[in-house]
């Protein structure tokens, strides 16, 4: 029975590695979404303490990028509510809606650059257009992220995203996640069809970004890798459920049978039971 | 047995019909949802000059050659009619106004439907596709201002200049074959076009072309902007924008020739 294992993500957080204030930066309280007759959240009880870096692990079609959407305000829930730095975002449209995506930077699992704009417009694009920033005082800002994370900028500044290769785009859409400097930002997938010398880079880069900005990162991965490497706290979602959260320390320990067949990677155990579900879910997520 | 099947067709028809407004009711409210954005800021000036480009000045070319050929055709094949009634004289009327009234803005909205609306229905449904449009939200920007409004705005604004130029391409042909296939001469033609033809002409079909500039656009960016995923959701929403924005342009053509004409 999962529901056993069932936790409220983030409410041992006080117990965090990381000692962070106790205001939590997103909080999501029973959050629900279907499509049709698909239910795909199911409840969602989640925190994140400022300056934390959450990562939600889960296989595919559990639900993990609609919870981000769901924050994001790309989706709206069914049920639940979702603060974020106290406020709550859960039906927020219009100015609103905007101002608080000034608080939000998102590294998408494809990079989603544009393709009609040049790599570093691509970088500025939120400064330009979000922030109303000059031009020229954008490019010099994009120029510095684009170095900051690995690329020459000289070299790739005026290039299209087709002219990249998928590690470069990657790059680029973090230092475009990074170049509002966000007081959030939110990781799809970082290190999905990367080599693993090339995933290890991009953690890095994540880590290095996140601190350096002092940020809150909330992260959804299948990557156990880079799992470890970025997170403070880890939260699985299992069939529209968090079923465990805890200090990364603690993830080797977690005594929960379906954590321990997902970190091991094993085929047999609890989650093989319910497959029919996740492909159903797959369908939507 | 039989009450059942009869239930259930009724069933059928039903929900089929439901779709139908459902779909209908979804269309207005984006339309609606653009409309606004149209007057409100922020402005994406630079993005719209681009947009009038790609809508307008290389649809030229396809427009031009359309009239062009259009208007040499209408007068081959009404000298052909008309002298059995001894009515050759007719022709430069019959051109005149059936280019200005009908054949320039409802071919060039057709021939703009599937330049411009397939092209802009895959780049959008890519956009979606490949979570660019998600990433506009994430930055800030509101993705009916920044994909929609420019091109809506466009459509609208370039295809009445684009008809505008047709006419006079498409009279020019008609005035060619006549001149110098048909051995008309230059100052009759002429004198007979400009007599025929009325401001009234122009302008009902730059209004119908402003219409199906709108048309063609909402059609693109509504299913590009709705696509399913994958490939096979960006073909779908490229073939769906040019055949519902076609089979639009024919339903209003007929209304407003009624509003106008009627």
């Amino acid at each position: 029975m999962i529901n056993d294992n069932k936790v409220a993500a983030g409410e041992n957080a006080g117990t965090g590695s990381s000692g962070h204030t106790a205001t939590p930066m997103i909080r999501m309280s029973n959050v629900k979404k279907s499509f049709g007759d698909k239910h795909i959240l199911r409840g969602i009880d989640l925190e994140v303490k400022k300056g934390e870096s959450l990562v939600v692990i889960g296989g595919s079609g559990t639900g993990k990028s609609v919870l981000l959407k769901n924050i994001l305000g790309i989706l709206e829930p069914d049920e639940g509510t979702i603060e974020v730095d106290g406020h709550v975002t859960t039906h927020m449209r219009g100015r609103a809606r905007v101002e608080l995506m000034h608080k939000f930077g998102m590294l998408f699992q494809g990079a989603a650059l544009f393709d009609s704009l040049p790599v570093w417009e691509n970088v500025a694009f939120g400064l330009i257009h979000g922030e109303k920033m000059s031009k020229g005082q954008a490019r010099e800002i994009a120029v510095e992220k684009i170095n900051a994370v690995g690329l020459s900028a000289q070299r790739v500044a005026d290039l299209y995203p087709a002219e990249l290769s998928g590690g470069m785009q990657k790059r680029v859409g973090l230092a475009r996640a990074i170049a509002t400097s966000p007081e959030i930002i939110f990781f799809d997938e970082p290190t999905t069809g990367l080599d693993p010398i090339m995933a290890d880079v991009i953690n890095d880069l994540i880590v290095e970004s996140v601190k350096g900005l002092g940020a809150t990162a909330l992260s959804i991965t299948h990557d156990m890798a880079s799992a470890r490497k970025i997170a403070d706290k880890i939260a699985m979602i299992y069939e529209g459920e968090i079923i465990w959260c805890g200090d990364i320390k603690d993830l080797d320990n977690s005594g929960n049978p379906y954590v321990e067949q997902f970190i091991h990677g094993r085929a047999e155990g609890p989650i093989s039971k319910h497959s029919d579900f996740a492909k159903s879910a797959k369908s939507k997520a | 047995m039989p009450f059942t099947l009869v239930l259930n067709i009724f069933a059928a028809v039903g929900q089929s019909f439901l779709s139908f407004f459902a779909a209908v009711g979804r269309l207005f409210v984006f339309a609606a949802k653009a409309v606004g954005h149209i007057f409100a800021p922020p402005f994406f000036g630079r993005i719209t000059l681009k947009q009038f480009m790609d809508i307008g000045y290389y649809s030229l070319p396809v427009v031009g050659m359309t009239t062009l050929f259009t208007g040499m055709v209408l007068a081959l094949q009404s000298y052909t009619g008309f002298t059995r009634f001894n009515a050759e004289g007719a022709i430069a009327s019959v051109v005149v106004l059936s280019i200005t009234r009908e054949l320039a803005p409802v071919l060039a909205g057709l021939m703009v439907a599937g330049r411009v609306g397939a092209s802009i229905a895959a780049e959008i449904a890519t956009m979606r596709v490949t979570e660019q449009i998600d990433a506009l939200v994430t930055l800030s920007v509101n993705p009916f201002k920044y994909l929609i409004v420019p091109r809506i705005v466009a459509g609208t604004l370039m295809l009445p200049i684009l008809v505008l130029i047709g006419d006079i391409i498409g009279i020019m042909g008609g005035y060619i074959v006549s001149v110098h296939a048909l051995d008309f001469s230059v100052g009759s033609y002429l004198k007979q076009t400009f007599d025929v033809l009325q401001a009234a002409d122009v302008i009902s079909g730059l209004v119908k072309a402003a219409v199906f500039g709108f048309i063609v656009t909402l059609m693109g960016c509504y299913h590009g902007f709705n696509s399913g995923r994958g490939a096979q959701g960006v073909g779908a929403a490229t073939t769906n924008a040019v055949v519902s924005a076609s089979i639009l342009i024919l339903i209003f053509n007929y209304v407003l020739t009624q509003v106008f004409f009627s």
